[in-house]
């Protein structure tokens, strides 16, 4: 057979109905465009919601609980190794916070290529007071600078200057609630207690905002060296030593390692943080199954215009078998016009799904909760445009696939007996 | 078998079974030799169709043996017997059937170039000779769907041509046509047998065709009962 005779057959017959072969290729790209945006939109949304959290998350952070001793004396004691021990009323033996060799923390840090940096953080307990009312409240000192580089400090603090946490001895950036309700600005100064009952002045230097209320209320960020003071502790007292690695899933792996090698305790970001994971995996399962069923109804669009198509093409059918071409040459002839539906109508959904990505980017969505995001978020992932062509394809040869079998099994005999 | 038998039919038969078992064709033996200009007569209902559906290859659901060019039919796959109709066979229907959607030369074009001997060009010249001998070249350029009856079935002739078909079969192509056009088209089969020694086998009932044909077979209630 000559090559390009199939198509060439394809062709007139698609444009013998031209109206019917547009609206179906319509119905295509209608639901690839749509497939295109929800998924660009719904990743967006993931992804901004997700940095929300994993911005400010270390993959690992290595901290001290306060909790009993697991190796209880009794335990250790050889004269009952094969004895079962029973226990009762156990207490933690200290209620030290700190985490114990620091310095030996941040030499393995320092040789581990795994890890992308790490940020020191102390955390202490105190309360703010306005007249004669207590708030409980959290102060992390933190080292600004690679608080910056791992944490993006700086895009939280809504007014003031981060690096002045640094600069200025006895300063403070409170959480934006909490100054809400303190009436505090910028510029003022506040008492706090500590835990231990010392009252200490500090200068507010700025406001941050997490978009997290719940945290807004709560912390406060000092330098590490406020902290230290208000806690009455030495310079290398630290709770808490943040880590972000080169590859976040690692993050149980490495932080087993370190609880391990130093005796401290770890927390991943994967346990940390699982229902962000599930949420985002639902929202994509959401928008995946709403797209694909776009699809499947535009396959039935298909579906029903080369049905319709066959019945009135009987003719052709018969008399393209009556001089010479095999069912499966027919066959071929009505799949290539479902793929090309698919194809054109496909086409044209990414382009119309990218135009509409491309005007949701530029609708203004400005909220108080996410102080980084002035325009809806897109994710352009070439990834949701290969899918939506693949799905389109699949589903327009599957809906071609039944109307061209049956075209195929066409009786020419029975359709020249019939005129 | 010898070689310039184009066609043989042996024992030829067919029930049709809806709504009751009907004998259609009954034990139906002949053959047509290269170059004879056949024709089918008989009364209408005596399975003179059902008998050509059958020799054209479309009909597969029969006992006995048709061979076509030396070549058994029966063991021959669906595929292969769409090859045999493109390439063996030319058929002519009553009601002129030509692809709408294309022109009168693509129409006579494409069985030649499904077997796609000959490039495009050439068949395009081959086409508008064919046209050109039926005297319809003028309308090659039309969309079928524009051509009058008469010049849709010279259409399908120069269709049927294209191939250079062992055999000719139409079931009554001038059935559907006035006295003066079936008189042309009956003088293109005429010439057609004569100048180019093309063998065709046509069913008619119309006795003044058959009479002027080279050789008529009559049938009867689904039976040859003479073979001319
Ligand atoms: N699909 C079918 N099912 C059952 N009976 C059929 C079928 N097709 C044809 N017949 C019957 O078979 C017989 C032969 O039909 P056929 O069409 O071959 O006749 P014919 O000789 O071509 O007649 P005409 O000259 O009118 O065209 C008729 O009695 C017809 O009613
Ligand atoms: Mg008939």
């Amino acid at each position: 057979m000559k090559i390009g005779l199939i198509p060439e057959i394809a062709t007139a017959l698609l444009l013998a109905r031209l109206r019917q072969t547009l609206i179906a290729a319509i119905g295509v790209t209608f639901s690839i465009t749509m497939f295109v945006t929800l998924l660009s939109f719904m990743n967006g949304l993931n992804g901004l919601l997700d940095n929300m959290v994993l911005n400010r998350t270390p993959h690992i952070r290595l901290y001290s609980d306060i909790k009993p001793s697991e190796n209880q004396p009794i335990n250790l004691s050889k004269k009952y190794s094969g004895a079962y021990h029973f226990i009762s009323s156990i207490n933690p033996g200290s209620n030290r916070k700190e985490l114990y060799n620091v310095g030996a923390i941040v030499q393995a840090l320092k040789s581990d290529d795994r890890v992308l940096g790490w940020a020191p953080k102390v955390a202490a307990q105190v309360f703010y007071n306005i007249g004669p009312i207590e708030m409980t409240g959290v102060i992390n000192g933190i080292d600004v600078i690679s608080e910056q580089n791992l944490f993006y400090f700086e895009d939280y603090v809504v007014e003031g200057n981060a690096i002045d946490l640094q600069n200025i001895p006895n300063t403070i950036i409170l959480g934006k609630t909490a100054a809400e309700k303190m009436l505090a600005k910028v510029g003022d100064n506040i008492q706090v207690t500590s835990g231990s009952g010392e009252q200490y002045t500090l200068k507010i230097v700025g406001f941050f905002q997490s978009g997290l209320a719940e945290i807004d209320k709560v912390q406060s960020y000092a330098s590490l060296k406020t902290t230290q003071k208000i806690l009455g502790k030495p310079n290398n007292y630290i709770t808490d030593i943040q880590i972000k690695l080169h590859d976040m899933s690692m993050a149980p792996k490495v932080g087993k390692e370190y609880s391990s090698l130093f005796r401290c305790d770890a927390e991943d970001i994967q346990t940390a943080n699982a229902q962000f994971e599930t949420g985002s995996s639902v929202r994509n399962l959401i928008s995946y199954a709403v797209g694909i069923t776009l699809l499947i109804v535009s396959g039935f669009g298909i579906y029903n215009i080369l049905n319709m198509m066959i019945y009135e093409k009987m003719d052709t059918i018969a008399i393209l078998k009556a001089t010479g071409f095999s069912g499966k040459d027919v066959k071929k002839i009505f799949i290539t016009i479902a793929l090309s539906i698919g194809l054109i109508g496909g086409f044209a959904g990414l382009i119309f799904g990218f135009l509409l990505s491309k005007i949701i980017d530029n609708i203004p969505f400005v909220t108080a909760a996410l102080p980084t995001i002035d325009t809806y978020p897109i994710d352009y992932n070439p990834v949701f445009y290969i899918i939506a062509t693949a799905f389109s394809l699949v589903t327009t040869y599957l809906a071609g696939w039944f109307p061209a079998r049956k075209a195929s099994k066409v009786d020419p005999v029975i359709i020249i007996r019939g005129k | 078998m010898k070689n310039d038998i184009v066609l043989m039919a042996q024992s030829i038969t067919k029930y049709f079974t809806d709504p009751l078992p009907v004998k259609v064709l009954d034990d139906v033996s002949f053959q047509i030799s290269k170059g004879e200009f056949t024709s089918i007569a008989g009364k209408s209902g005596c399975g003179k169709s059902t008998l050509l559906y059958i020799l054209s290859t479309m009909d597969t659901d029969y006992t006995g043996q048709l061979w076509i060019g030396g070549q058994e039919m029966k063991i021959k796959t669906e595929k292969e017997l769409a090859a045999v109709r493109n390439e063996k066979i030319g058929f002519v229907f009553q009601f002129h059937y030509l692809l709408n959607e294309f022109t009168v030369l693509k129409n006579v074009m494409l069985p030649g170039q499904k077997l796609a001997k000959l490039s495009d060009k050439d068949l395009e010249e081959k086409a508008m000779l064919h046209l050109k001998q039926l005297d319809i070249e003028s309308l090659a350029k039309k969309p079928a769907y524009q051509l009058s009856g008469g010049e849709k079935q010279r259409v399908a002739i120069a269709r049927a041509l294209i191939n250079d078909p062992l055999i000719i079969m139409g079931d009554e192509p001038t059935g559907n046509l006035d006295k003066k056009n079936s008189d042309i088209v009956f003088d293109i089969f005429a010439k057609l047998s004569s100048v180019y020694g093309q063998s065709m086998l046509i069913v008619t009932h119309d006795e003044e065709f058959a009479k002027k044909t080279g050789r008529t077979i009559v049938m009867e209630d689904g039976r040859i009962i003479s073979s001319g």
